[in-house]
């Protein structure tokens, strides 16, 4: 039988405010720990939350570039559960009135849009930061203590639930990349997963391709980075479909991946899932977003990139597109002059390998620089393109050293390299002309990079043959 | 509405909290009383009035988003039971 991926994700982002949710201390990193906190956020009794506005107004335009209705009122919950992450034994949150829902998220693919259901997008605050110290250190098992940090309890945090629209782990990776670089330039959050400003946990389930039921599924956490989520995806799916075709039921769970052993052990099973009791939150009064607030809002949304994609996918096809678009890339990629695709590959290759700030860049000299990359030596191109982002960058200086694509010069280099390799050229003559890249790169190697690859390549294969 | 014994306790261990045997009976005493007062509420044709979460008839009261003061983590910690450097320190989770 042939098995569809059934999966959607819940992905938490952090929002760039410079304080907290419901409180004024300041949000972020870099402080001691426990020295951005108040009787708020520490939940001394007495205290009482007030919401940030910003946040609020982060999560409408976040919640407007998914697609999303903007809730005429909404609501905030206790989501009660008791662990030493939460000061108050309850997270504030958002359960059946969120701030926005019903949204539509198109994430261009191969075979056209993908559509991706966003069921809701609402405000929460963050949990604290535990350290679990003792027995292997950090992981939960075997710790003799837990060390709190409450820098982190009450930063804003806005969720975002898909619905179970993904049908494999590339489309995954897809549309949490472009939904990274919306956020990243809605200017709402970093996003960053390395810091944490971005997480998601991931729920998949098998059905036999054609059904459209949905089986029971699995929750995959601890994802932090795209490549992980593809890796624990795809593990994920093998083992269901494994225990399907073995006769067996999946069982309801949460998987807790763990990238260094590439398996996912169970965390918890669903009897001992949380009953969170959510209550209306009597310290706070709803919220009823004005309607010239969202338009505002609404009016305010950039071009995005999910457009932008579509619109540079003509010129340099839909890999290029996006990686231009996902990595930021696609501002420079507009301003420099040139050979689209030459330029597109130059600033996805090169450019991201020499790990040269885009945004440093002067785009008429790189144009100039890219223009002349097959007249001048490999070596001095490169050596220039991871100059291009230093100020004062030229390409003239660097226009002037021609490549030596002189026969005269190139040939003793030549017969030194296929003396020094005769079993090698051997092989060549006896047909695996697979071997000529390899040629090239000594006599390359021999001249400093300085040699005219292509004419290398051409006196190689004719002195080969002769 | 009277209430199980099997309730009181889902209730205390969502809580984390470990009752006795006679501490689980006089909850579930004391629970029942609370909820059959409150039920009283459903005695009442609220057919016509929607729920309330909340008597202020306010909404949109928030603050803007400037850092004001925190505490130092010494005035954070100080009366915490118990720490470790700049930590609160609690029993393993």
């Amino acid at each position: 039988m042939s098995w569809e991926p059934v999966i959607g994700l819940e992905i938490h982002v952090q929002l760039k405010t410079r304080t907290k949710l419901f409180c004024r201390c300041e949000s972020g990193f870099g402080a001691a720990e426990n020295a951005r906190t108040c009787p708020v956020c520490l939940a001394h009794p007495g205290t009482l939350p007030v919401p940030n506005r910003l946040a609020v107004e982060m999560t409408i335009q976040l919640g407007l570039a998914l697609g999303c209705e903007v809730a005429e009122r909404a609501v905030f919950h206790r989501k009660n559960y008791f662990y030493p992450d939460l000061s108050k034994g309850y997270q504030i949150s958002q359960y059946d009135e969120p701030l926005c829902s019903g949204g539509r998220f198109s994430v261009p693919g191969p075979a056209g849009d993908l559509e991706v259901g966003i069921v809701r997008a609402h405000l929460e605050e963050d949990a604290a930061k535990n350290v679990h110290v003792g027995g292997a250190e950090g992981r939960i098992g075997g710790a003799t203590r837990t060390l709190v940090d409450f820098n982190r309890g009450g930063t804003p945090l806005v969720e975002i639930v898909t619905g179970p629209d993904l049908h494999s782990a590339d489309e995954a990776r897809r549309f949490l990349q472009l939904l990274r670089q919306t956020v990243v330039e809605l200017g709402v959050s970093d996003a960053e997963m390395e810091k944490g400003t971005l997480r998601f946990d991931v729920n998949v389930s098998v059905r036999p391709r054609g059904s459209s039921e949905l089986r029971t599924r699995t929750e995959l956490k601890n994802m932090n980075s795209f490549a992980f989520a593809a890796k624990g995806i795809e593990r994920e799916l093998e083992r269901q479909i494994a225990i399907y075709e073995g006769g067996g039921e999946v069982v309801q769970e949460t998987l807790h991946f763990d990238p260094s052993r590439e398996s996912a052990p169970p965390l918890r099973s669903k009897e001992e899932a949380q009953d969170y009791r959510y209550l209306p939150e009597p310290d706070l009064v709803p919220l009823a977003p004005p309607v010239e607030l969202v338009e505002r809002l609404r009016a305010s949304l950039p071009e995005l990139p999910a457009a932008r994609i579509r619109r540079l996918a003509a010129d340099v096809g839909l890999e290029l597109a996006e990686g231009l678009v996902t990595s930021g890339r696609d501002a420079l990629f507009d301003r420099v002059p040139g050979d689209r695709r030459m330029v597109a590959n130059v600033l996805m290759n090169q450019l991201a390998g020499a790990g040269v700030d885009p945004t440093s860049v002067d785009p008429a000299e790189l144009g100039k620089l890219i223009e002349a990359r097959g007249r001048i030596p490999r070596s001095v191109f490169g050596e220039a393109l991871a100059s291009s982002g230093e100020p004062g960058f030229t390409a003239e200086r660097y226009l002037g050293e021609a490549a030596i694509s002189d026969a005269s010069a190139l040939d003793p280099v030549i017969e030194r390299v296929l003396a020094a390799n005769e079993a090698q050229a051997a092989a060549y003559r006896a047909g695996k002309e697979g071997l000529l890249g390899f040629f090239v790169g000594q006599v390359l190697r021999e001249t400093g990079g300085k040699a005219d690859a292509r004419v290398v390549s051409e006196r190689l294969r004719e002195r080969l043959q002769a | 509405m009277a209430i199980s014994r099997g309730e009181v306790l889902h209730v205390a261990r969502l809580a984390r909290l470990e009752l006795s045997d006679a501490e689980v009976e006089r909850f579930r005493e004391q629970l029942s009383a609370i909820l059959e007062a409150v039920g009283k509420v459903a005695e009442l044709d609220l057919s016509g009035v929607e729920p309330t979460a909340h008597p202020l008839e306010l909404s949109n009261v928030w603050a803007e988003d400037e850092p004001q003061p925190s505490l130092d983590a010494g005035e954070a910690l100080a009366s915490a039971p118990d720490r470790e450097g700049h930590f609160f320190r609690v029993p393993p989770a």
